[in-house]
């Protein structure tokens, strides 16, 4: 498969504005490529530099040092600007601070209308979009109406409507009640299934990195584990030590492990857990 | 208490006053000041308020809420009234006290004001009325479009407003929140003298600037990432069409607004 992004060697430090202070370097040499149609989730804990990687895919920070490469597009191409960012759509935290009309259908179409879409077309990709996350009854309503989660669907179908290639979605469920969390995540689930759209996960809820393809994991500026979510979460310790969790399940057979039984550490759905324990208590 | 504010009192319908195209209602209620305005007399009056309370009827919004729109105005209205009752001097006497003195043209010209202003208020609450706040903003901006070519920033000033018209109820949901939260905390809002409460305010305020500041920082990350880039090229899902009811409707308002000043001339 093809990569749709290629990030190679990338360090980036915030500028402090008091010139005697040192920058901040926030990355420290990343490399890491993803694939069409992947589904990714990068984990790590607060300060660890995953929303600063997730800015530079569209080019809101520019790399101090390295490239970042998405679908051809180098970042730094000014000229491109507007294609690299249609490719790679971008959702954020606050559903609230990133809806900017006060009618449903109109922010879904914003970015439409900025990219200069003619109104026919306009019309039919705000409906799709709409209708693609589950929001299009409430098209005409007003965003103050909505629900953490239905707010965040609409954030994602304003991204969708510019049929990007692949969506970032920083923490997009940290927001929500579990309620909401479930709808959002089925929805970027369909996006990735039935579009093909890569999806780029940032997170800490291990649950949700334990349904994705691939797992980074991210500490201190750097990438330190970068499998699929089996192998990642069998890692106890090392996640320990990064003060991550690993999903309560895949503790749970890490734990039985240490106890002596012969449990497989690469556990992660509840499913696979049960069975696991089946086997054991059958033996 | 904060959820009751409302801006501008939009009344939902579909009377034929709503589905005006928002353009010419703002063109017709200029049009209806310089009406009012024109007439000197009282026949002209009656002829506004002809057109006045025609247009209250079509909008199918009760009457009351349209005097309830001057009821803040009222003080504004006496002073009005008592400074031309006292001040116009012409005419026949009617009353004398020391040096205050009524007189019949002054009577006149008072009660003239008070009807005018009240017209006046009244047909220009029509527009907010009948006229989503958001749908407001876009017609000013396609109106005010021709500046554009003089460099005023036209769609700036329409995105800032419709955004500030998009995070009012998120501020006043905020504001909510953190005066509960200093409640929590022992500070005194509704209580004390207007000094304390004043000063226990800036409680409120600070919290709520820090917040807006950096919702204001987090939307203009996200209006990049969505590649706005200011007016130039935009398109619009919102298409503002003119039907031909648009016409009628601006055409019976010149037909007013002759009327009045030929009126005026006349008598």
């Amino acid at each position: 498969m093809e990569n749709i992004i290629e990030i190679k060697g990338l360090h980036f430090a915030y500028e402090s504005d008091d010139e005697e202070k040192k920058p901040v370097e926030v990355l420290k040499g990343i490399d890491l490529d993803i694939k069409k149609g992947e589904f990714v989730a990068v984990l790590g804990h607060n300060g660890c530099g995953k929303s600063t990687l997730a800015k530079h895919i569209n080019a809101i920070l520019l790399p101090t040092e390295g490239t970042v490469t998405v679908d051809g597009i180098d970042t730094k191409d000014e000229e491109r600007l507007f294609d690299l960012r249609q490719c790679a759509g971008m959702v954020f935290q606050n559903p609230d601070n990133q809806i900017v009309s006060s009618i449903v259908e109109e922010d879904v179409a914003f970015a439409l209308e900025n990219l200069g879409v003619p109104y026919e077309e306009m019309r039919r990709r705000v409906d799709e979009s709409l209708k693609a996350v589950g929001m299009y009854d409430y098209r005409l309503h007003s965003p103050s109406q909505l629900s953490g989660g239905q707010k965040q669907r609409v954030a994602i179908a304003g991204v969708i409507a510019m049929q990007p290639k692949c969506i970032i979605l920083d923490e997009p469920t940290a927001m929500l009640d579990p309620q909401g969390r479930k709808e959002v995540l089925a929805t970027i689930h369909r996006m990735n299934r039935e579009q093909g759209i890569t999806i780029v996960l940032i997170t800490h809820y291990m649950n949700e990195a334990a349904d994705c393809d691939r797992v980074v994991v991210m500490d201190k500026g750097l990438v330190v584990l970068d499998d699929v979510p089996e192998k990642v979460f069998s890692q106890v310790d090392k996640l320990k030590a990064i003060g991550l969790d690993v999903p309560q399940v895949t503790e749970l057979a890490w734990e039985l492990r240490k106890a002596g039984c012969d449990i497989s550490p690469e556990i992660i759905s509840e499913e696979e857990c049960v069975a696991a324990i089946e086997k054991l208590f059958a033996e | 208490m904060l959820r009751d504010i409302t801006i501008g009192q939009y009344f939902p319908g579909d009377s034929i006053i709503h589905k005006l195209d928002p353009r010419f209602k703002i063109v017709i209620t200029l049009l209806y000041i310089i009406m009012l305005f024109s007439g000197g007399n009282y026949i002209c009056l009656a002829v506004g308020a002809f057109f006045t309370f025609g247009a209250i009827l079509l909008s199918r919004i009760p009457l009351k809420m349209f005097f309830k729109s001057v009821k803040p105005l009222v003080i504004f209205l006496v002073i009005t009234a008592f400074l031309n009752l006292f001040l116009m001097t012409t005419g026949d006497v009617l009353w004398e006290w020391k040096f205050l003195k009524i007189t019949d043209k002054g009577l006149e010209t008072s009660i003239f004001m008070i009807v005018r202003i009240a017209l006046l208020v009244m047909g220009s609450s029509l527009l907010t009325y009948t006229t989503s706040p958001i749908t407001l903003t876009d017609a000013i901006e396609r109106l005010l479009s021709p500046l554009r070519k003089i460099k005023f920033p036209v769609h700036e000033l329409a995105m800032m407003m419709s955004i500030a018209l998009r995070f009012i109820p998120t501020l006043i949901e905020e504001t909510d929140k953190i005066m509960s939260a200093q409640k929590a905390r022992g500070a005194e809002i509704d209580t004390g003298s207007f000094t304390t409460r004043a000063k226990n305010l800036i409680s409120i305020l600070v919290p709520l600037f820090i917040s807006a500041f950096r919702r204001a920082d987090e939307l203009a990350t996200a209006m990049e990432c969505r590649c706005y880039h200011g007016g130039e090229g935009r398109t619009r899902l919102r298409q503002l069409k003119s039907a031909p009811r648009d016409y009628i409707a601006l055409a019976v308002t010149i037909f007013f607004l002759v009327l009045v000043i030929v009126l005026g001339r006349l008598f």
